[in-house]
């Protein structure tokens, strides 16, 4: 397939804008064209034989950025721990040209928590994206239907009541989640779904719930409360490949059914109306965003439990970043995957000798960090 | 106008009600008559008039107190950031106020409620001036989006770090989710008294800036040409919310919901103006609270439900019916 890139923007220079060309009626070969369209920020374009896209060179930019980031952390919590190996022997473990030690504890040992970190994160800020455009909210978050209080309050019952192992916990966290997502959907579909009265009615069921956790966990005794709210926090502690592998999988395959449903999502933020003009079939195209979003924080939770945070801000924090207009999914799941792994890295070793559930950290950097932002772009 | 005044006076009716129930229950039986003997003609040598007038009426007062300073402080900020998702929680008040009690309870060890009064105070003051400084950095000013996220920003800084001490000290666990479960039971008499001058400052401020509101609603811009002071709006309603929540957040512990639900209803029964919204949010607030408070009271004998608990479960089925009957208004 051949097909051109181009750049479009206002570098000085740029010829003043052509008067618009007819778009051709049939695909046929690709040749550039004039600039239609001059929105004043840099774009870069790939015009193929049927498709065509752009996107703007800031947002790429930023995604090569965070990507590298990432990756950085990924080598970084692989090179530290009690015994510490050299950045240049974890290289050289990853393309297999380590010796057997550090196999054993580069592949075996730290890589599933690192490379789950990762994962994990763009789940969460993937799902938040799709969240907040779904809601247009900037608070909007798989919370909104309710999902981590619900999962929360499964693996409460599933510890302080049933008294199970992780697979109990895992289970319970899945149902109570899918339950509570289930009955918030419902009971905010009256002829139609409306963004407004999703949101309510998710506050109104989280509040049920939420009241609910706090009475199971004052009536506990107080080592089970414990226990309970470590894995409230949300923790990687103890993750194997076993216990890790399903839900990588199965957050990589809802990543690409987000993204094929990215488009009908951005229409849908123009309003219903509009969305339906322009051909996006709305009720259609929001159930399955809210399936994907949903599934994508339900397989997080029923590895690592509730990570807070990490869905509200991350796509929020990419927006910023990238200075565009909405919620991207891609931004956002790179996002989430650096915040995350830079969490995890934090919480193993910033104290020593003490290991914080993933979650405390999360939100208490991920705050900061926005916090941060908040001011630094005020300044400008 | 004739309409929302019968609606009005329909809603202290309730509030009446509920207050003679909140006296009137409990897990010890005392007929009318005798809780009636016991305001007007106080015996401190019968039993039950002790238990109305050492127990039952100072809850029925606070909770009062609690319910108004909550539900106005709720309706404020979400006018103020037009944002459903809203509470006075927001701007940091309960992350504020947890904070500074976690670290007082994990340093000092204090254990009596009335210590826990004035370091809740100071923390649910610290976190709003706090967020509303980082909000309102730079030349924008404190836009309501800004005032969000800056909220919801710090409130999870604070919030991680006190789970963080909450999850390393056990002692500390242990005493913070009693704190968080918010309670009108078993605070000091003088509770009340303590906090009730604020929330009045809070409420008189929160009827002035309800003019500015108004305004507000109608856009930055519009609401500037037509001479509302935005700066001083603004200022005003984030006064009244840190008083009205940082007192009733210290005098009870975090009860969510309750800022958050009942100006939604309010607004769907009486309209987007503001100076109705306040004075039937204060009336309709306390109704809740207190329902709850009775509730708790009885449907767990022999002991008690928290009301931050029975809130939820009383509100929610209201809340979820009314939206699915109501054509849905934004804000």
């Amino acid at each position: 397939m051949s097909s051109t890139v181009e750049r479009e923007g206002t570098e000085p220079g740029d010829p003043a804008p052509s008067p618009i060309q007819p778009y051709p009626s049939r695909p046929g070969p690709a040749r550039p064209y004039p600039t239609q369209v001059n929105t004043g920020r840099p774009m870069i374009v790939v015009r193929g034989p049927r498709h065509s896209g752009r996107v703007e060179r800031r947002t790429v930019m930023v995604c090569l950025i965070l990507a590298a980031l990432s990756m950085a952390m990924l080598i970084a919590s692989l090179a530290t721990g009690d015994f510490p190996i050299a950045v240049r022997d974890v290289v050289a473990t990853l393309v297999g040209q380590g010796t057997d030690k550090y196999e054993l504890i580069v592949l075996e040992w730290r890589l599933p928590r690192a490379l789950i970190a990762l994962i994990l994160g763009g789940a969460l800020g993937m799902s938040g994206a799709i969240f907040q455009s779904l809601t247009r909210n900037p608070l909007g978050s798989p919370d909104i239907i309710g999902f981590n209080t619900g999962a929360y309050t499964g693996a409460l019952i599933a510890i302080i009541i049933i008294g199970g192992g992780y697979l109990t916990v895992a289970a319970g966290a899945l149902v109570g989640g899918l339950v509570t997502a289930a009955v918030v959907y419902v009971l905010a579909y009256r002829k139609g779904m409306q963004g407004f009265r999703l949101i309510i009615v998710g506050i109104a069921v989280s509040a049920m719930l939420g009241s609910f956790n706090t009475w199971l966990i004052l009536r506990a005794d107080l080592e089970v409360a414990m226990a309970a709210a470590v894995w409230g926090a949300g923790s990687l502690s103890g993750i194997s490949w076993a216990q890790a592998t399903p839900a990588v999988v199965i957050c990589l395959i809802l990543g690409l059914i987000a993204l094929a449903g990215d488009f009908s999502g951005r229409q849908l933020e123009l309003g219903d109306d509009a969305a339906s003009a322009l051909g996006t079939r709305t009720q259609g195209s929001r159930l399955v965003q809210t399936v994907v979003g949903v599934a994508l924080t339900a397989s997080v939770t029923a590895v690592a439990g509730p990570i807070g945070f990490v869905a509200l801000a991350a796509p929020q924090l990419a927006r910023r970043l990238t200075k565009a207009s909405g919620t991207g999914l891609i931004p956002a799941a790179l996002m989430g995957a650096t915040l995350l792994a830079a969490s995890d890295w934090i919480a193993q070793h910033a104290l020593p000798g003490i290991t914080l559930p993933v979650g405390a950290v999360t939100v208490s950097l991920g705050g900061a960090y926005f916090i941060w932002l908040l001011i630094a772009e005020a300044k400008k | 106008m004739m309409l929302r005044m019968v609606g009005l006076l329909c809603c202290l009716a309730a509030l009446a009600v509920v207050i003679a129930l909140s006296l009137g229950v409990g897990a010890k039986q005392i007929s009318p008559d005798i809780v009636w003997q016991s305001l007007w003609h106080y015996n401190i040598d019968f039993d039950d008039h002790v238990i109305i007038r050492e127990l039952r009426l100072p809850r029925t007062l606070l909770g009062i107190v609690v319910g108004i300073a909550l539900g106005v402080a709720g309706a404020l900020i979400q006018a103020l950031t037009r944002n459903p998702l809203a509470d006075p929680g927001i701007l940091g008040v309960n992350a504020g106020a947890a904070f500074v009690v976690t670290v007082a309870v994990a340093v000092t060890g204090i254990t009596s409620i009335w210590g826990y009064l004035w370091f809740a105070f100071a923390g649910a003051l610290l976190a709003t001036v706090a967020v509303y400084a980082i909000g309102m950095a730079g030349r924008g000013g404190a836009t309501p989006v800004r005032l969000t996220l800056a909220g919801v920003a710090l409130g999870a800084v604070l919030g991680g770090i006190s789970q963080s001490i909450a999850l390393l000290r056990p002692d500390v666990f242990d005493r913070m989710r009693y704190w968080g479960a918010g309670s009108l039971a078993g605070r000091p008499s003088e509770t009340t008294l303590v906090v009730v001058g604020f929330i009045a400052v809070g409420l008189i401020i929160a009827l002035i800036a309800a003019r500015g509101l108004n305004a507000m609603a109608l856009g930055n811009d519009l609401a500037q040409s037509l001479g509302t002071n935005l700066l001083a709006t603004r200022i005003m309603v984030i006064i009244a919310v840190t008083l009205l929540a940082g007192a009733a957040t210290a005098a009870a512990g975090p009860i969510g919901f309750v800022g958050l639900m009942v100006p939604h209803v309010v607004r769907w029964m009486v309209g987007p103006d503001q100076r109705w919204i306040i004075p039937y949010t204060a009336v309709a607030s306390p109704v809740l609270l207190l329902t709850a408070d009775v509730i708790g009271r009885v449907v767990a004998p022999p002991g008690e439900l928290q009301v931050s608990i029975v809130t939820a479960f009383v509100g929610a089925p209201v809340l979820i019916a009314l939206i699915r009957r109501k054509k849905v208004s934004g804000l």
